[in-house]
């Protein structure tokens, strides 16, 4: 194979990849009232993470991010089941959600909606689980690998 | 009068911007499934996604609404990725490298 050289996207990826988590966090927080919301704003994340593997190979990265993607999308699901559940507690049907305004020290009157918990709880499972899909078939092919070499 | 007449011809430009970009769409649909290599079915991708990006801004300009500007960004921020892994796999066969070279 012939070793190629791609500086463009690797001085690219240090760009964009913040850009991308940014805007993830943009979309996350603008949930429930404009276009947004935890599914896409996880998978602009993961977007983001899978670039950086794309860029930067399996191994570099799996060093620089120590992060159990599997662990990561049953908290995710734990956390959105528990936002549900706890409006059973406070004596609401199931998922029933509030909201109101407080008067935060830097952004000023900010709106703060327990959807967000929930929302939480779906941005965690969504970036866990495309996480994991695209890892595992990604990371697959050894057994492919090995019968390549023993053919060569 | 002149802002009557404005409207219509938005709307009319519109409908014709709508149809083309759905021909476009359309035709680039049949590149992407007969395609002789894969790099014009990559190509065709890309396309696809560009004129989709095109139909989200002119559904923004008929309903009159800066809402949809996140998603035309999307779009393009998913078709960015899309178009790197594909030109990766066409030239290393591998998206994500297990092993540093």
């Amino acid at each position: 194979m012939a070793h190629t050289n791609d500086i463009i996207l690797k001085t690219m990826t240090q760009l964009i990849a913040f850009i991308l988590l940014g805007f993830s966090i943009y979309l996350f927080f603008a949930g429930h009232n404009a276009p947004g919301g935890g599914f896409i704003g996880g998978l602009m994340t993961a977007a983001a993470i899978i670039l950086m593997y794309i860029t930067y190979g399996y191994e570099k990265i799996e060093q620089i991010l120590p992060i159990n993607f599997t662990t990561m999308f049953v908290a995710g699901l734990g956390i959105a089941t528990l936002a549900g559940i706890g409006s059973i507690v406070l004596g609401h049907p199931f998922l029933s959600q509030t909201f109101e305004y407080y008067n935060l020290p830097i952004m000023g009157e900010t709106e703060l909606a327990t959807a967000l918990i929930f929302d939480l709880g779906v941005y965690l499972g969504v970036v866990g689980v495309t996480m994991t899909i695209i890892l595992t078939i990604a990371t697959d092919s050894d057994a492919k690998e090995d019968e390549e070499k023993a053919e060569a | 009068m002149l802002n009557e007449f404005g409207a219509q011809m938005l709307d009319v430009v519109l409908w014709i911007s709508f149809v083309g970009v759905t021909i476009s769409i359309f035709i680039l649909v049949y590149r992407t499934i007969k395609g002789p290599t894969n790099p014009d079915r990559a190509v065709a991708l890309d396309a696809i996604g560009i004129n989709m990006m095109a139909l989200v801004g002119l559904q923004a300009i008929n309903l009159g609404t800066d809402r949809l500007n996140d998603v035309v960004l999307l779009i393009g921020i998913l078709l960015f990725i899309g178009t790197i892994a594909i030109a990766k796999f066409l030239e290393k066969g591998v998206i994500i490298d297990r092993h540093n070279h």
